[in-house]
């Protein structure tokens, strides 16, 4: 409630002659008393709040195995990873050779190809834009695949090269490789 | 100060800006600061303040689990489940929403019957008593259609029952079932409504609490004697001292709803209820919820389907007119020595019914839910009617205060009989 009331009843207790200002127990009684409810309003907020986090039945779905098999050099997949497009490229020897040849101080955000695929055939990049979130063209043959040969964002004109860092446009990072692990040669768990 | 801007007392300037332009500060420094309030409330005034948490409480809670329920008749079992399964304490929401509903109309018993003993419907507070009663039918319709969102077998065939009784409605009755199903049967399309209303209805139990706490506003609140305050001696400010009382009653509350919630959650519950709902086999021994029990034996009590609906309603419908059936002009049942014995026979009566409810519908149940279904309408329709014009109230206190703090606030006089209202101003 408003502080309009009359003059905290505390100072007519304290010890005569102590100052109007002084630390009194209602003030101590008050923190102690706010403290108590803060922690207590925090304790209820929790559940509320937590429960808006994925949920059980969605973590144990965050995983994906991908069939690198069937994929054919030049190729590539695109499949779903919690909810989001990955895409699997299996590269051609001239599509690792233009990655690897580019300086590093000739790209926005600098990273090697090497840092980038743990097989050098085989990239897995997020087939999201980095930029607002669409789903950059590239995956099939007939697909625009920019200036750089990678994948090319119809939303705002971002050019990926062959190994998912962006070259020109407004995104401001590469495309983002997902945690992954051969779980055998021919085979992917990503999650 | 300004023309055109509230004069406000307030002194921090940002809350003084915004009191100026918005009173909202000095209105709840009006109402729930300085308000006068009758000095001698009992715990029972801590009910009204309960029920308001519980409301909100469930709100909360219930717009929580509506982000993860679907209202799908293949998916909506499944959904609650997951809830209590996988959404990261959904089991302690759905568990504090499935008892709130509980702890909310126990608290909202308690109050009415409140009411009821301390005369709380009388005038001047006849509409403030009717906004009461419609929001106990807003709570029993969000309740009953809550309980049908789980779809498992208590749900549905409670659904089907429920639904069923407007059928007992001559010529259009099996119309007005099909329009309350969207189908044949209860099914996904009364799934869907019913989702729909039970979360509506929740605001608009808001507005009406609004409009309750309104008019009790005017008329201020009764008090355990039943007479009004005659002045400053006879009241307190609302803050601290029932705040403080209040906040007395929350802690019990909340120790009561977690001892629920965390101990037996499934207690008040049906085991029923955790099976699929499933539309060729109704369940054996078909109950409502317990709040719903003493409502339920008066409608079992009849062996006509027309007559038991209508005096199902009646129940509640009479309460509407409780406030003229009780022509005593003394409120609180403590100076009422016969009414007083009536209310406590009607009060063990629910309480039968309650049980004799949750009892089979066969052999001696059948008989004690008559004699209940008479004594409770008997209450209202005769003894209260009669005892306004036979019974003699014992002599009321001239004044709360003189009630309260004995003879050391009194300047004169002794108690006066009769009349509870209408008296001088004291001098405080």
């Amino acid at each position: 409630m408003a502080e309009t009331s009359a003059p905290s009843g505390a100072t007519t207790h304290s010890p005569a002659g102590a100052p109007a200002e002084a630390v009194t127990k209602r003030d101590f009684l008050k923190l102690t008393t706010t403290a108590f409810a803060v922690v207590g309003v925090g304790a209820l907020a929790w559940p509320f709040i937590s429960s808006l986090a994925p949920g059980g039945d969605v973590l144990a779905l965050a995983s994906t195995e991908v069939d690198l098999a069937p994929i054919a050099e030049g190729q590539a997949v695109t499949v779903m990873w919690r909810g989001k497009p990955v895409f699997v490229r299996h590269r051609t020897a001239a599509e690792i050779e233009s990655a690897r040849e580019v300086q590093l101080s000739a790209l926005k955000d600098p990273a090697t190809d090497e840092a980038r695929v743990q097989r050098a055939p085989w990239l897995v990049v997020v087939g999201i834009c980095t930029h607002l979130g669409c789903v950059p063209l590239g995956q099939r043959p007939t697909d625009a695949r920019g200036d750089f040969g990678g994948w090319f964002c119809p939303c705002h004109g971002s050019h990926y090269d062959t190994s998912g860092r962006i070259r020109r446009g407004p995104a401001p990072s590469n495309l983002e490789v997902p945690g992954y692990t051969f779980t055998s040669d021919s085979a992917i768990r990503i999650g | 100060m300004a023309i055109g801007l509230h004069d406000s007392s307030f002194k921090n300037p940002v809350v003084r800006w915004v009191d100026q332009r918005l009173p909202v500060f000095t209105m709840l420094q009006k109402e729930y600061g300085t308000f006068p309030t009758p000095r001698n409330f009992n715990y029972f005034w801590n009910f009204g303040a309960l029920a308001m948490i519980n409301l909100m409480i469930m709100i909360a809670t219930g717009v929580f689990l509506a982000m993860h329920y679907t209202a799908h008749v293949d998916h909506a079992f499944e959904s609650v489940e997951r809830i209590m399964r996988d959404v990261h304490y959904g089991w302690l929401i759905r568990y504090a929403h499935m008892n709130g509903a509980h702890m909310f109309f126990a608290v909202v018993f308690i109050h009415i019957w409140r009411g009821m003993y301390y005369g709380s419907y009388k005038a001047p507070r006849e509409l403030l008593w009717m906004l009461g009663v419609v929001i106990f039918l807003l709570m029993m319709a969000t309740a009953f259609m809550g309980y049908v969102l789980p779809w498992g077998q208590m749900s549905f065939w409670g659904a089907t029952v429920i639904t069923n009784l407007f059928s007992a409605i001559p010529l259009i009755g099996p119309e007005i079932v099909t329009y309350l199903w969207g189908g044949f049967s209860v099914d996904n399309p009364t799934l869907n409504r019913f989702f729909s209303l039970h979360f509506l209805l929740p605001f608009v139990i808001v507005g009406v609490v609004f409009l309750h706490v309104a008019a009790l506003h005017i008329t201020g609140s009764n008090n355990p004697l039943g007479i009004e305050p005659k002045g400053p001696q006879d009241t307190l400010p609302f803050h601290p001292y029932y705040t403080a009382k209040d906040s007395v009653g929350i802690v019990a509350y909340l120790g009561v709803f977690a001892f629920l919630i965390f101990f037996m959650p499934n207690y008040l519950g049906h085991a029923d209820n955790y099976i699929p709902a499933n539309p060729l086999v109704t369940p054996a021994h078909i109950v409502p919820e317990w709040y719903f029990l003493p409502f339920y034996a008066i409608l079992r009590a009849v062996p006509d389907k027309l007559g038991g609906v209508i005096l199902m309603f009646g129940a509640i419908a009479v309460l509407f007119v409780l406030p003229w059936l009780d022509t005593s002009p003394v409120r609180s049942m403590r100076f009422r020595p016969i009414a007083r014995i009536a209310f406590l026979i009607f009060t063990v009566n629910f309480l039968v019914l309650t049980w004799v409810g949750a009892r089979p519908a066969e052999g001696i149940y059948v008989l004690i839910s008559q004699i209940g279904t008479t004594i409770y309408f008997a209450y209202f329709l005769v003894v209260l009617p009669a005892l306004g014009k036979l019974e003699r109230p014992l002599p009321l206190p001239e004044s709360i205060a003189r009630a309260v703090l004995g003879p050391k606030a009194q300047l004169g006089g002794g108690p006066i009989p009769g009349a509870a209202t209408a008296q001088p101003m004291e001098k405080a």
